[in-house]
């Protein structure tokens, strides 16, 4: 080999490698656009519903309330026939089973949104209103196109009668999509299209919350006593290790912990944010006091010196000068940490969180879910509308999450001195 | 009732802080004495005083206050002949009794029932009234004591600094706390599992089938069910599918993170480094479980479907889509890491190597490598203790039964994964299964304390070197 070609096998070389490091960032780049992609491509259908348009009249034969009747009086009352005897007339059926078919179509609730619209007026009876009511999942699904309708009808969950109604419905244009406000306001149900993330969404709020404020205080008086106060000795020596070590501990081992310390020892009430916050507090607590102790450390010793020749105490130099300067970096690692426990899963599913709860809490105390075991749970559930439900639940705790870190860096860019 | 005495004792406290700010300043106006310290640090020290010791002693009497009455209430309900054979039977009464007392019971109540619902009900009475009396008492006590000090014409600033550095340092103790916590919870269940099954059974045993411990009382054990229960406890399969799947993603992150560190640490110009950094960042910061359902709803499926086309038997939920979104999210941690640390190689070491010939590659993979390793394995290793803790990905991509197997297309399962699958749900106290969880828990404390601690001296080593 002579010398010429030897040179340009290195360059070649060269030119390999930075090719590899290229095509290394590029692969987790493109992997970052396919979840993204995926997931959206699987979410965004979830914001809408499927509405059927119907006729509802009210007969006076079948309810047991008057026009005019209170709200007590309506909320007792039956309104099951009435639902019946209406929805059955949306498609000329020929006998019982095709009236059954007909009636799945609607979801569940048909009946309360009926009901609901009496409420709102209560003095429809003898007249006839138009109503756009939730369609079910299966017919839900359909509309949106994630269901194929060219298999055959055993492997289909809709029967070919269905279809030919459904089709009635698109050709007499009685069948739209309309904003699913259900997914925001509903708790958890078995039923895809009456299932919401509003249980959820309290639920992850009232953890954060107590996260935010057992942890914050705590980790800004730790960082601000072992950076500012704390002797150099074995003591804070082994805080310090103990505290680097706890960052590192895997999030179940968390759970453990809570589940043998708050929940067995102290008996608090299980499932429910108060236990998820404290337990979120204790993980987040060394991630927050780490990116604290940073922003004081970055606070240049000039600035503790100034303020002690004029005669302030160590308590004053510190408490006046030196944390408002590192306020910014402890706020930006507080929101980021925060961020982290609010995407946290495993911890959460051993205090109990996985319990089905159809209500909304009302209280830190109440049994509920919150965002990202509501992403587990339904990703585990079987029904095809359950999918777009994760996607979109997926889809709003990462808005979340995005939110949080733009904070956290506009919170540093623009406060954050730089000391050169 | 708290929320109350909390806001009393707020009251109180700001009360106070505004009657001891102006009592020192009419003394020092009228005796015409210096005072030793700003008017307001003799607020602030009241303050601390009448709210510290009360708040305290009201969060231990929280603490303690439902588990003391549980014991004398199931003591009572025993005493009156109540029956109950285990520790659930007693809770299960305990509730019953709770929720008469709230009115919230609809079974039948028998005599035993509503005598101890009443004894609740008085005892509920006796500990409330009993912590509001104690915590004014403790206020009191307090409020005379301080008040006192202050008379004397005290240095109130510096109290009040001590006592703010005794609270800084307490906060910081809480660290600690939470450490011993963790090994206290962990070792408390695993001695209880240890004393049935032998240490060397579960180290050694090739088998794991905790569902034979279903409902079983540990303390009155046969020596059948011994037999049985010896080898259901074995935790090779565990640790094999757990390094495993580790391995697997170690694969995909190692050469991916490493050739993303060295490129922009390297050669990347500062534009594109302020932006793929964060991106690739943004891998670290999803949540596991958005990985879990990616893996286990598109991946797994997608990976068996190309093993139909190629005639292969893919499981679903096997490793390879396990290890392979496991690593994906593993990226930045190796990247950023050392990205970090080759950046802190000294220049001068580059320059050296420029100086004789060597392309940029060259020097980098015979200099600045070489320079760098310790603190690339340490980020590696970091990695690793991140993969074996890691639990959504596993949980809903990788397999829930436990077979021993190095074919990356069947399913395996991990530690962490049988930890959520024994404890999600309703748990039986003291049965070896629940225990086992803990078990399992401590070793993985264990394993990930030893990673880390290797990586954290690798790392601190090297920075040393070059400091």
């Amino acid at each position: 080999m002579t010398k010429e070609e030897r040179l340009k096998k290195r360059h070649r070389a060269e030119k390999r490698f930075r090719f590899y490091g290229l095509t290394s960032i590029l692969v987790a780049l493109l992997f970052v656009v396919i979840l993204v992609q995926n997931i959206f491509s699987k979410g965004s259908s979830a914001f809408k519903k499927t509405v059927i348009t119907t006729e509802i009249f009210f007969d006076q034969e079948l309810l047991e309330i008057k026009n005019g009747a209170s709200e007590e009086d309506i909320m007792e009352a039956d309104f099951y026939d009435l639902m019946i005897e209406n929805l059955i007339k949306a498609y000329p059926a020929k006998d019982r089973d095709e009236e059954d078919e007909l009636l799945k179509l609607f979801s569940g609730d048909a009946e309360i949104e009926i009901k609901k619209a009496f409420l709102k007026d209560n003095n429809l009876i003898g007249k006839i209103i138009t109503l756009d009511l939730t369609a079910s999942d299966d017919i839900d699904q359909l509309h949106k196109g994630n269901y194929p309708r060219d298999l055959p009808e055993e492997r289909r969950r809709i029967s070919d009668f269905q279809l030919v109604i459904y089709d009635y419905f698109v050709e007499n244009k009685k069948i739209s999509k309309n904003f699913n406000n259900y997914f925001f306001n509903n708790g958890d149900s078995r039923d895809p299209e009456l299932a919401g993330i509003g249980g959820a969404l309290v639920g992850s709020f009232y953890s954060i919350l107590i996260c935010l404020l057992l942890a914050f205080p705590v980790a800004v008086l730790a960082s601000i006593y072992l950076e500012e106060f704390a002797p150099k000795n074995k003591i804070t020596d082994f805080i310090e290790i103990n505290i680097n070590n706890l960052a590192a501990v895997p999030s179940i081992v968390y759970g453990l912990l809570a589940l043998q310390i708050l929940l067995a020892t102290i008996q608090l009430p299980r499932s429910t944010p108060l236990v998820a916050g404290i337990t979120l507090a204790l993980m987040t607590l060394p991630r927050i006091i780490i990116p604290c102790r940073a922003s004081l450390k970055a606070v240049p010793p000039s600035i503790r010196e100034g303020a002690l020749a004029v005669g302030a105490s160590k308590f004053q130099s510190v408490f006046h000068h030196v944390v408002p300067l590192a306020l910014p970096g402890t706020l930006s690692g507080t929101i980021i940490g925060l961020a982290q426990a609010l995407g946290e899963t495993a911890p959460l599913i051993l205090i109990g969180m996985v319990a089905f709860v159809v209500d909304i809490p009302s209280s830190p105390v109440d049994p509920s879910s919150s965002l990202p075991v509501q992403v587990y749970l339904w990703s585990e559930s079987a029904e095809r509308g359950f999918v777009e439900k994760t996607s979109a639940t997926i889809m709003m705790l990462l808005s979340f999450l995005i939110v949080m870190n733009f904070i956290a860096v506009y919170l540093r860019q623009k406060f954050e001195k730089r000391w050169n | 009732m708290n929320i109350v005495l909390i806001f009393l004792i707020t009251i109180f406290s700001i009360s106070l802080f505004f009657y001891g700010k102006s009592k020192t300043k009419t003394i020092s106006i009228k005796d015409n004495i210096k005072l030793n310290a700003l008017p307001k640090f003799y607020g602030y020290y009241l303050v601390l005083w009448c709210s510290i010791p009360a708040l305290v002693f009201l969060l231990v009497w929280s603490l303690f206050e439902p588990v003391i009455i549980k014991s004398i209430i199931i003591e009572t309900a025993a005493n009156q002949g109540a029956t109950f054979n285990d520790k659930n039977e007693a809770n299960l009464i305990y509730e019953k009794i709770k929720a008469i007392h709230l009115g919230t019971y609809f079974g039948d109540i028998d005599s035993i029932l509503k005598e101890s619902a009443l004894a609740y009900a008085k005892f509920i009475n006796l500990f409330t009234n009993s912590k509001v009396v104690l915590i004014f008492g403790i206020i009191i006590a307090s409020v005379i004591y301080s008040l006192k000090k202050i008379k004397n014409n005290s240095k109130a600033r510096d109290d009040v600094e001590v006592i703010l550095k005794g609270l800084l340092f307490v906060s910081s103790l809480i660290a600690i706390l939470t450490t011993l916590g963790i090994i206290f919870s962990l070792l408390f269940e695993s001695i209880k599992f240890f004393s049935v099954i032998n240490v060397f059974d579960y180290l050694f045993g090739t088998n794991w089938s905790p569902q034979r411990a279903f409902v079983r009382d540990a303390s009155s054990i046969t020596a059948a069910e011994f037999e049985e229960l010896k080898d259901a406890f074995g935790f090779i399969p565990l640790i094999a599918g757990t390094s495993f799947i580790a391995f697997i993603a170690m694969l995909v992150a190692v050469p991916i993170g490493l050739f993303s560190g060295i490129y922009m640490a390297e050669y990347a110009s500062i534009k594109v480094r302020r932006i793929s950094k964060p991106i690739i960042e943004i891998l670290a910061g999803i949540p596991t479980v958005v990985y879990g359902f990616f893996a286990a709803l598109t991946v797994g499926p997608f990976f068996r479907q190309v093993g139909e086309n190629l005639g292969l038997t893919v499981s679903s939920e096997s490793a390879l889509a396990a290890g392979l979104i496991m690593g994906i999210m593993i990226i930045p941690y190796v990247s950023s890491l050392s990205d970090d640390v080759i950046n802190s190689v000294p220049q001068s070491l580059r320059d050296g190597s420029y100086a004789v010939g060597a392309t940029k590659s060259e020097t980098i993979k015979q200099v600045v490598i070489p320079a760098a390793l310790p603190g690339i394995i340490g980020s590696v290793l970091l990695a690793v203790s991140r993969a074996i803790g890691e639990t959504m990905i596993v949980v809903m991509a990788a397999g829930l039964a436990a077979n021993l197997t190095i074919n990356p297309l069947e399913s395996t399962t991990t530690i962490t994964t049988q930890i959520v699958m024994i404890l999600v749900g309703d748990q039986e106290f003291d049965s070896p299964k629940t225990q086992s969880a803990f078990a399992l828990g401590l070793t993985l404390f264990i394993a990930t304390l030893i990673l880390n601690y290797i990586a954290q001296r690798a790392v601190k080593k090297y920075r040393e070197k070059y400091d």
